[in-house]
């Protein structure tokens, strides 16, 4: 049966700001999901309130609202829009609740719509852990034995029958948010309590171990007919006990024979029909017993999950299109396979090539974290690679998540194989290089797999490269056909130098010299049985090439790598444009980039995917292998974040075209002096600095400075390693530190401006005019890394003459460092005094994290202006052409305010306490949301209740400030009294207060001695709606500590600045005043033009 | 290791390294593109003579074991794969993949591009194979060779793997014995029988020159005629014992070289396909349900018939009632005056999915339907 005529307007709800657990794999579902409807002639209304998507452009939907996905937001757009039906299964677990609360609140009738995709009834019975574990037995499954638990008396008692360890799930969370292993009551009570809260309907399950035990899932698709295929099955390397998202998988399955395979196939297919879910995916997974067998169902997913984006990037099998064209009334075998565009979707794509994701974690910026592995996920992001054996797709993933210590290597130093065996016991983020490593010293893999229980088949697999390494050492020339032996097992030249003591290049001059290259295979879904007609190509060292020559001219694009703190879903925003950008203006587009989740390595964003590692050998490859096909102009590498930028000298030196912005440009960027040279010769201030290599040469930059110093590592993005720093002391400990994260690189030292106001600045520039987009205000001061600050466009409160200022400085500094293409730049205005001077803190000749919500903001798409500047078109011709406005700069229609959204609440200390939640110039928000408003009152309350949830309208406040920041709370605290609130005060807090006659009811400090309620208490008890604590002096202080910690654990709204706290009570008002007003990002653009 | 090549019939060579047994070996090169079940493909009788490339690139990991044999010995002529497995893991495995071909005396090679071939044999169609490991060819002495090698077309191979004398698969504990069916045995998987026989079906397993009085002296509520390798145009006696049968009105069920026979009795060309379907996840339509089945495929030979309404047969009409989606290939056949029926695929699965199993309840409604209908008449 074709398309359901009845179906003319769909709602796709999308998953708001990447978070751990939800990242921009539901932007890539999203995009297929609104390509697929308006392909079908439907019109298409979104809501997502993250500006970072490419789902958000205003051109794959007909309506777009970038607004809180909140229940009541969305039947406000449901009034407005009367969708025939509403699409909740490509975004992720928020829009699922999102869709469950809708039900609740009777929003399908009232608004004469209804659900697609999967029905309330189906997500009921898959997420109800109890429903679900009868559906399981029903069908003959079995699960693990549990109990279902409401409280911390049911979860103790619960513990005592089924014997500790006892594993906690909260109902109703994703990424396993809440959940954790105990092994005994003290554990649980702080596992469960965190899951109790956590679970929207307060319910965390206990449930026997099976830690140790293999871990599957499997990806299941099914249609209105009751025709079910399995896309993908996956094994995870880590065995069951660390969450799937954190661990290593592989696809396919690789460690079971047919029979065990169909069995869980069978389950699924038994399991998909019992839930009911009539059409869409969904992924199941599995436990099995690795000494007899027995399968456990774990869980499954009533909807598209970060798997399914893992399963349709291994297979080539777009789960979340196929999902989309189910949800109109489609069967499977009525789509075509797009990439044998003869066969129907109604097949298991089947693999010849191994497929392996690697996550990618971010430890070092929460140093107090706990750093085990457990069932909550804790991986900001992942690589996957592939290769024609799991040593070859093994070591090309492990380089692809461009980590330090990440790519095996076999150097004599470190640690011995005994205290190896002792950490392989606790999985952190390293455990399988310490498994590699213990391998290596003389472990045996039966040794290995007690302590780890991994399965031997791998431990076999890494056992051969090891071997091969040493043989690497050993041989006294690479022969042609050893060298083709250890590259087809992975080893990349970097590595076979290392083992050889000798260089990259000097190795990579070896290969050539035998003219040994990889070949570039096709991922088909077919394993070849037919002609695949998309070319999406991954590398190995094989015999035959399937890369076909073309007559058009290519431009290659460098994609931005795994997700990661800093560089996230905004960089491929930029690479995805210009890969659209540059198909319309006729060129071939090549994309090479590793990423799963991501929009760009979507086989039909590019006219060519490379999904390859994103390392000098594996890029120069691509280019080699495109070069021989056809004509390539070059390469870009500006839009990607700083893993393309890194690598543009190098590319330039192999001699490789690089577009745009020239690499000696980013280099004179990036080079203090020279930069520094440039803002002279134009006038333009920096705040003092210095560079220093060691820490004698620091203490004597920092006196002439004097302290307090911005210290950070150079070549980094997202303030990694940035610290304040006050003392010699702190100043040794930096040192230290920063020259791991870049050896070889010296250490910036900047004075720290104190209270300024922070400005960023997103332009373009084709060598003679400049195109300024865009002029942010920081909400949050100077000190807070740009990342983490809220942030609102237009500034609020600079003078058009400051603004022409900086717009005068940005043209300099970009005509100094000869941009062609994007430049961000980072100002700092002094609030000491009126008017203050404008600081030039840095310029990146790059795209920027926040382009996307300039572009969202403006309603100019930058990414692809600066892709065309790139390719040789100026301003002047980009206004004609229509890209950018016929005069003038960017303009932003009402008022954008961007907030950050942090990860407090997945980490945790060893101790199980919370670490801490203080803004710092570190970066350590994982993504953004936006609130577009027509007043700064209300578009910050929008981003308020999009990245946290609401602000209180009422209620009671608590205060803990810092000495500094007391006297300008007095006027937002009064604010706060005549709006009806209650406050509670610390003492100082207090005083300061009541001496401006703003009443408050004193709290006890936890380190103040006596009777009566302290901040934790109320915290606690949840006695307050609003938290606001900035921090006390310098350092973790305990007190601030404590609040803070139970805030985010407790789920209250805590601010830290305050900066934010006043925007805090604008919104307040501005949401007493009137409720939230929608409006598509359409219809704020018509009233620009 | 020493170096080992897979030679082409039209001269391609691919090098390789040498696995498994040593030697040389030669039979036509098909692939199978199935993840799993390379245990149950090797002991496949219908492998015989054919030199079986895997396309999935790691081979052996979980070994083998006693339990997942299709039939009693490894049948494949020579074995292509990518990867072996160094180190066997799975809890039912017994021994490695290497020893049991060793001890089979298979020759194999490892090491290949196997895409590259994969490739070339869907370009060019299936064609003779010879593998060379240890030996002292030069290139043109092994094209030679190959090129004398025997062809699939014409060839008549069932006699090879049939069983030497008949035996019996009871129905298990437990389950009710419904019904008693024989079983033409053209190269049987193990699989077959005993889905039957979970239903209540005891299988008396025929060799392939049992005379059509021997059958009836058990009495056979059914006629079931096995998968199994060669040519179906050589199979002429088969085929007229088939048309006796359907003369009689007992219910038959045939499946891959079983459906091609019954196909040749009905009067239907067979042909041979270019490169057959091999592999677990093929889609097959159910035409009487428009319902998809993903299936597992072993054949090279198809029948041609008429897709479109019915057709008739000096048996009565009939219908084509399952295709396969990806090339629209004639998966199965129904008689609707006549209780026969067969599938060109494998609903016994192994390896593969399940999903077809319902094939066997539909023969055992058939076998219920025409019991009855006899006991009506007696």
């Amino acid at each position: 049966m074709p398309k359901d005529q009845a179906i003319e307007s769909v709602l796709v709800i999308g998953s708001g700001p990447i978070v751990i657990g939800q990242a921009c794999e539901f932007d890539y579902s999203g995009v297929q999901a609104c390509r697929v409807l308006r392909e079908e002639g439907i019109r298409v209304i979104l809501i997502n309130s993250n500006p970072a998507t490419i789902m958000t452009d205003p051109e794959f939907a007909d309506a777009t609202y970038i607004e809180p996905i909140t229940p009541e937001i969305i039947e406000k757009i449901l009034e407005i829009e009367k969708p025939s039906a509403v699409l909740a299964t490509l975004g992720g677990q928020t829009a699922l609740n999102a869709a469950m609360a809708l039900h609740e609140r009777g929003a399908f009738e009232k608004f004469n719509t209804k659900l697609i995709g999967a029905n309330v009834e189906a997500i009921k019975r898959g997420e109800d852990r109890e429903i679900f574990k009868g559906i399981v037995a029903k069908i003959g499954g079995e699960s693990a034995l549990s109990r279902i638990c409401h409280s911390m008396s049911d979860c103790i008692s619960a513990a005592d029958e089924l014997n500790y360890p006892v594993v906690v799930r909260p109902s109703f969370t994703m990424g396993g948010l809440g959940s954790g292993i105990a092994f005994n009551q003290s554990e649980l009570e702080l596992i469960a309590g965190a899951g109790l809260r956590h679970s929207p309907t307060n319910e965390v399950l206990l449930e026997e171990s099976i830690l140790g035990w293999k871990e599957y899932e499997l990806e299941v698709m099914r249609d209105h007919r009751d025709n079910v295929v399995i896309v993908c099955s996956i094994e995870n390397i880590d065995p069951m006990g660390v969450h799937t998202g954190d661990s290593i998988t592989v696809a396919p399955a690789l460690t079971l024979t047919d029979v065990e395979y169909q069995k869980l196939r069978d389950l699924s297919i038994e399991i998909i029909r019992e839930v009911g879910v009539d059409t869409g995916g969904c992924n199941i997974q599995f436990a099995v017993n690795p000494t007899n067998g027995r399968v456990i169902v774990i869980e499954m997913n009533p909807r598209v999950s970060r798997s399914s984006a893992l399963a349709s990037k291994a297979t080539g099998f777009p789960i979340a299109k196929i999902a989309t064209k189910l949800a109109v009334g489609y069967t499977l075998d009525e789509i075509q396979n797009d990439i044998t565009k003869s066969t129907p979707a109604s097949f298991e794509p089947t693999l010849d090539y191994i497929v392996v994701k690697v996550p990618r974690f971010a430890f070092e910026k929460f140093p107090e974290a706990d750093p085990r592995l457990t069932t909550t996920m804790k991986s900001v992001g992942e690589a996957m690679a592939i290769g024609r054996s799991f040593g070859e797709a093994l070591q090309k993933a492990l380089r692809s998540v461009e980590k330090k210590g990440a790519s095996f290597s076999w150097v004599k130093e470190g640690e011995s194989r005994e205290e190896l065996l002792t950490k392989i016991g606790i999985p952190t983020e390293w455990r399988l290089q310490q498994v590699q490593r213990a391998l290596w010293l003389g472990a045996t893999i039966d040794e290995v797999h007690a302590i780890t229980k991994i399965d031997p088949w791998f431990l076999a697999q890494i056992a051969m490269i090891n071997g091969l390494a040493n043989e690497i050492v050993a041989e006294p020339v690479l022969t042609p056909e050893f060298f083709t032996k250890i590259k087809s097992s992975g080893f990349s030249d970097i590595q076979i130098a290392a083992l050889r003591g000798t260089n990259e290049l000097a190795i990579r001059a070896e290969r050539n010299a035998l003219g040994l290259k990889p070949v570039f295979k096709t991922v088909d879904t077919c394993a070849a049985e037919f002609e695949a007609h998309t070319p999406y190509h991954y590398s190995s060292y094989d015999t035959e090439t399937e890369v076909l020559s073309r007559a058009k001219p290519a431009v290659i694009i460098l994609g931005s790598g795994p997700n990661r703190i800093g560089q996230g879903l905004e960089f491929d925003y930029s690479c995805v444009h210009a890969a659209f950008a540059l198909r319309d203006a006729g060129y071939e587009t090549v994309m090479i980039n590793c990423n799963p989740e991501t929009v760009s390595t979507d086989y039909d964003t590019s006219d060519r995917l490379y999904f390859e590692p994103l390392t000098l050998e594996d890029v120069l490859e691509v280019i080699r292998a495109e070069t021989a096909a056809g004509p390539v102009l070059g390469v870009i590498a500006q839009l990607g974040g700083q893993t393309p930028l890194g690598l543009a000298r190098g590319l330039l030196d192999a001699g490789v075209k690089i577009l745009g912005t020239s690499p000696d440009a980013i280099d004179l960027a990036e080079d203090r002096g020279e930069f520094g040279r440039i803002l002279q010769e134009n006038g333009l201030t920096a705040p003092k600095y210095g560079l220093a290599r060691s820490y004698e040469e620091a203490v004597a930059v920092a006196a002439e400075i004097s302290y307090p110093v911005l210290v950070r590592p150079s070549f980094v993005l997202g303030g990694r390693g940035m610290e304040i720093v006050y003392d010699d002391e702190s100043l040794r400990g930096f040192i230290q530190k920063a020259t791991e994260i870049t050896p070889n690189q010296p250490v910036l030292i900047d004075r720290f401006l104190d209270d300024a106001i922070e400005i960023d600045v997103d332009a373009l520039f084709d060598g003679n005019e400049l195109f300024l987009a865009g002029t942010m205000e920081h909400i949050e001061e100077a000190g807070v890394h740009s990342g983490d600050s809220a942030c609102v466009l237009p500034s609020m409160s600079l003078s058009p003459q400051k603004l022409a200022e900086v717009r005068a400085a940005t043209e300099k500094i970009a005509r100094g460092v000869g941009v062609r293409g994007l430049i961000n730049i980072q100002f700092a205005i002094s609030r000491a005094e009126k008017d203050g001077a404008l600081y030039v803190l840095e310029a990146n000749p790059r795209a920027s994290r926040t382009v996307p919500f300039v572009s969202k903001a403006t309603g100019i798409q930058l990414a692809k202006a600066a892709s065309l500047i790139a390719m040789g078109k100026t301003i002047a011709e980009l206004r004609s052409e229509n890209f950018l406005p016929s005069a003038g700069d960017g303009i932003a229609v009402g008022v954008s305010v961007k907030e950050a959204v942090l990860p407090w609440n997945r980490f945790r200390r060893t101790d199980g306490m919370g670490v801490d939640s203080v803004l710092g110039p570190e970066m350590r928000s994982t993504g953004e949301v936006m609130g577009i408003a027509e007043t700064f009152g209300e578009a910050y309350a929008k981003s308020q209740v999009a990245s946290f949830g609401a602000l209180p309208l009422s209620g009671t406040v608590f205060l803990s400030l810092s000495e500094r920041d007391k006297a300008p709370s007095v006027e937002p605290a009064r604010a706060l009294v005549n709006l009806g609130f209650t406050l509670y005060t610390t003492a100082g807090t207090q005083k300061l207060l009541s001496e401006n006659g703003v009443a408050s009811t004193l709290v006890r400090k936890n380190s103040e001695p006596g009777e009566g309620l302290s901040a934790v208490d109320i915290i606690n008890t949840s006695m307050v709606d609003l938290v606001i604590n900035t921090p006390l002096g310098r350092g973790t202080r305990h007190d601030g500590w404590l609040i803070r910690t139970a805030s985010v654990q407790r789920g209250i709204p805590i601010i830290t600045t305050i900066a934010g706290f006043k925007a805090a009570v604008s919104g307040i008002t501005a949401l007493r005043a009137h409720d939230f007003s929608v409006k598509s990002l359409q219809k704020w653009q018509k009233l620009v033009k | 290791m020493s170096n080992a090549y897979l030679v082409l019939d039209d001269g391609t060579i691919f090098q390789g390294s040498s696995w498994a047994a040593t030697g040389e070996t030669f039979g036509e090169a098909v692939f199978s593109t199935g993840m799993t079940g390379y245990q149950e493909t090797l002991t496949d009788p219908s492998y015989h003579k054919q030199i079986v490339i895997m396309t999935s690139p790691h081979i052996g990991n979980t070994g083998m074991n006693d339990f997942d044999m299709e039939s009693d010995r490894i049948w494949v002529a020579g074995f292509v794969v990518r990867n072996p497995s160094p180190r066997v893991s799975n809890w039912r495995s017994g021994y490695s993949l290497e020893d049991a071909l060793i001890k089979s005396g298979v020759v194999g090679i490892q090491g290949v591009d196997t895409r590259a071939i994969t490739r070339h044999l869907r370009d060019r169609g299936a064609m003779r194979v010879g593998i060379f490991s240890g030996t002292e060819l030069s290139r043109d002495e092994m094209v030679i060779k190959v090129r004398g090698s025997e062809q699939m077309s014409g060839a008549f191979l069932a006699k090879d793997v049939t069983t030497p004398k008949k035996y019996v698969v009871g129905v298990p504990k437990g389950v009710e014995k419904k019904f008693i069916v024989a079983a033409l045995d053209l190269g049987i998987k193990r699989a077959t029988p005993r889905s039957m026989a979970q239903r209540g079906i005891e299988v008396h397993v025929f060799p392939i020159d049992a005379t059509s009085d021997e059958i009836m002296s058990i009495n056979p509520d059914g006629l079931f005629i096995s998968n199994g390798p060669g040519d179906p145009a050589t199979m002429t006696a088969t085929v007229a014992l088939v048309r006796e049968f359907l003369t009689k009105s007992i219910p038959i069920f045939g499946i891959c070289f079983g459906h091609q026979i019954l196909g040749r009795a009905l009067g239907f060309n067979t042909y041979k396909l270019p490169f057959g379907h091999r592999g677990i996840n093929q889609p097959v339509k159910n035409i009487k349900t428009s319902k998809v089945e993903i299936t597992a495929h072993n054949h090279g030979f198809a029948v041609a018939a008429p897709i479109e309404g019915n057709f008739a047969t000096v048996f009565g009409s009939g219908f084509v009632s399952h295709i396969c989606l990806n090339d629209g290939v004639v998966e199965g056949l129904e008689l609707l005056e006549r209780p026969a029926f067969s599938v060109q695929y494998h609903p016994e699965a192994a390896a593969g999915p399940h999903d077809a199993q319902y094939l066997f309840d539909h023969f055992a409604e058939m076998m219920a339907k025409s019991s009855a209908s006899r006991g009506a008449h007696a």
